[in-house]
């Protein structure tokens, strides 16, 4: 049998809260949604790892590997990921640049970190209006 | 000097597993590391004037840019890593749900490093022709 100290911090276990648990932490709205919208990109640029390691093994395979590769990432489909993707890369790098002056120990008062919250919004929308147009209106190539 | 630890936390092997900050340090390293990196891939492919198998090769033949995209893959497969797992800590609730997951992602990032990395050496010594 187990001794009622043991079964205590089994007990404490399991009941341990996890970070970012949605109903654990009240936080205000604009901080809740830029730290899920992080999470988020950051798991759709996961998914772009594999566009690109298909991309780079297309390079590596020679031309005729290749010229299939590329109808397949040029189909209307994949346009639709790279947008996702310049989306996702915009938002998750000025973010991260957010996280890394946090740990620096500055920015963390709630005016400073909604003031940040706002500048993140802005440049990262910037961002992705360059980017989307250069890819695809400026080269015109679409890929 | 006598531990801090009490003897029935130490039975039960509970504890610091002096691991503690690595995880964060190592997200941390990674992203200063992607910001470069993340922008000069997206400006170089941006900026090629054309993605035809012959311009790509060349350009990715360049000692320079055989280094930095096998800086890129490796620095942002760890990353991914590292995120995606928290990710999977915080959400999946079901342990052995949660192992399974984790294995496999593990697995899947390793093989994405390793195939991304292979890729660009056998391009780098002209094996793509």
């Amino acid at each position: 049998m187990r001794c009622p100290a043991t079964r205590m911090h089994l007990n404490t276990m399991r009941a341990r809260p996890l970070s970012p648990h949605l109903s654990v932490y009240r936080m205000t709205r604009y901080s809740l949604a830029t730290s899920i919208f992080n999470r988020i990109t950051g798991l759709i640029l996961s998914v772009g790892l594999i566009v690109l390691v298909y991309w780079l093994m297309a390079v590596a395979g020679g031309t005729r590997t290749y010229v299939r590769a590329h109808e397949i990432l040029s189909s209307g489909f994949f346009k639709l990921i790279y947008a996702g993707l310049i989306v996702a890369f915009c938002y998750h790098l000025v973010a991260g640049i957010r996280h890394l002056v946090w740990d620096t120990g500055r920015g963390l008062e709630r005016a400073q970190s909604k003031r940040s919250a706002g500048i993140v919004v802005v440049v990262s929308i910037a961002l992705m209006v360059i980017l989307g147009y250069w890819l695809f209106l400026a080269g015109g190539r679409g890929q | 000097m006598k531990s801090l630890r009490s003897p029935l936390g130490a039975v039960s092997g509970l504890g610091s597993a002096k691991g503690g900050a690595h995880h964060w340090w190592m997200q941390r390293l990674t992203s200063i590391a992607l910001v470069p990196l993340t922008v000069w891939f997206t400006v170089s492919i941006l900026s090629l004037p054309s993605l035809d198998h012959v311009t790509v090769v060349s350009w990715m033949a360049q000692s320079w840019t055989s280094l930095l995209l096998i800086l890129l893959v490796l620095v942002a497969t760890y990353h991914s890593q590292l995120g995606v797992r928290v990710v999977v800590e915080d959400y999946v609730h079901n342990s052995g749900m949660r192992t399974l997951t984790l294995v496999t992602l593990t697995f899947a990032h390793t093989l994405l490093a390793v195939a991304g990395v292979f890729a660009i050496l056998k391009v780098a010594f002209g094996g793509a022709t």
